[in-house]
């Protein structure tokens, strides 16, 4: 679904606040970003926020658990606070951004 | 600025007996409003946020929780350790379903979160590395925990 005409991907960020998890989270989507040349953007929000934004993003980022689905795909990014798969997390991320 | 500039003795208990994460939130918000770190707002607003997006988080053999909200209730960054003297029943942040045993609560009162992202990131490393949650664990009073935590930091065990 191309929302933006450059192609450029903008991901979703958020956590129950929008200050502590997420910024951990987003620092890490935006380092992936770089390193891989990744045509994207992050945008840093709180969970209350992303229905009004899904439209415009084309991915979710979050450490929380979703009151409901949405029409992008999520990556939960528990493992980033945890330590656990947190590998596999980048991997996702990379995926779903390179599409 | 370091993140061992965050964590103060005077708003770090250690080996605390309390029945329920309400006790713990209570003694550690009573500290941080005492020394001025935070309003009044401050316990409402950290009692909800756990209500709706609890912090328990799920390690390996000692378990955390990080509860904090929104900045508005902040006045000065910092961040209260207890130590619970027997684990306490939270939340997982992952499935809030499912109830987590917490040895070690820090409670996040920042108020500038991109500013203070290296800090956040430190934390977070701070308590995926088992052998700074048990040295903690095991320290008695404010000042030997803020000795462990500067001397993880320091020694390049995380940078």
């Amino acid at each position: 679904m191309e929302k933006d005409k450059n192609g450029r991907k903008i991901v979703l960020v958020a956590c129950g606040t929008g200050i502590a998890t997420s910024t951990v989270v987003a620092e890490r989507v935006k380092k992936l970003i770089e390193e891989n040349g990744l045509n994207a953007e992050v945008i840093q929000c709180k969970m209350a926020e992303v229905a009004s934004k899904e439209n415009e993003a084309h991915l979710l980022v979050t450490t929380s658990i979703l009151p409901k689905t949405y029409s992008i795909p999520v990556v939960n990014a528990m493992g980033y606070l945890t330590g656990m798969g947190s590998e596999n997390i980048d991997k996702e991320v990379i995926k779903y951004l390179k599409e | 600025m370091k993140i061992s500039e965050l964590f103060h003795q005077e708003i770090i208990v250690t080996n605390l007996e309390a029945e329920n994460r309400e006790e713990v939130f209570r003694v550690l918000y009573k500290k941080l409003l005492d020394n001025g770190y935070v309003k009044e707002s401050f316990l409402e607003g950290i009692i909800k946020r756990e209500n709706t997006f609890p912090t328990g988080l799920l390690l390996n053999n000692y378990n955390v929780a990080i509860p904090h909200t929104d900045a508005e209730h902040v006045l000065k960054p910092a961040i209260a350790v207890a130590t619970l003297s027997k684990p306490v029943i939270f939340k997982n942040m992952a499935n809030p379903q499912e109830d987590v045993n917490v040895n070690i609560v820090f409670m996040i009162a920042l108020n500038e979160s991109h500013s203070q992202v290296e800090m956040l990131q430190q934390l977070v490393e701070l308590i995926q590395n088992e052998s700074f949650l048990n040295s903690i664990l095991n320290a008695k009073g404010g000042d030997e925990v803020i000795e462990t935590i500067k001397n993880y930091v320091v020694f390049g065990k995380i940078d």
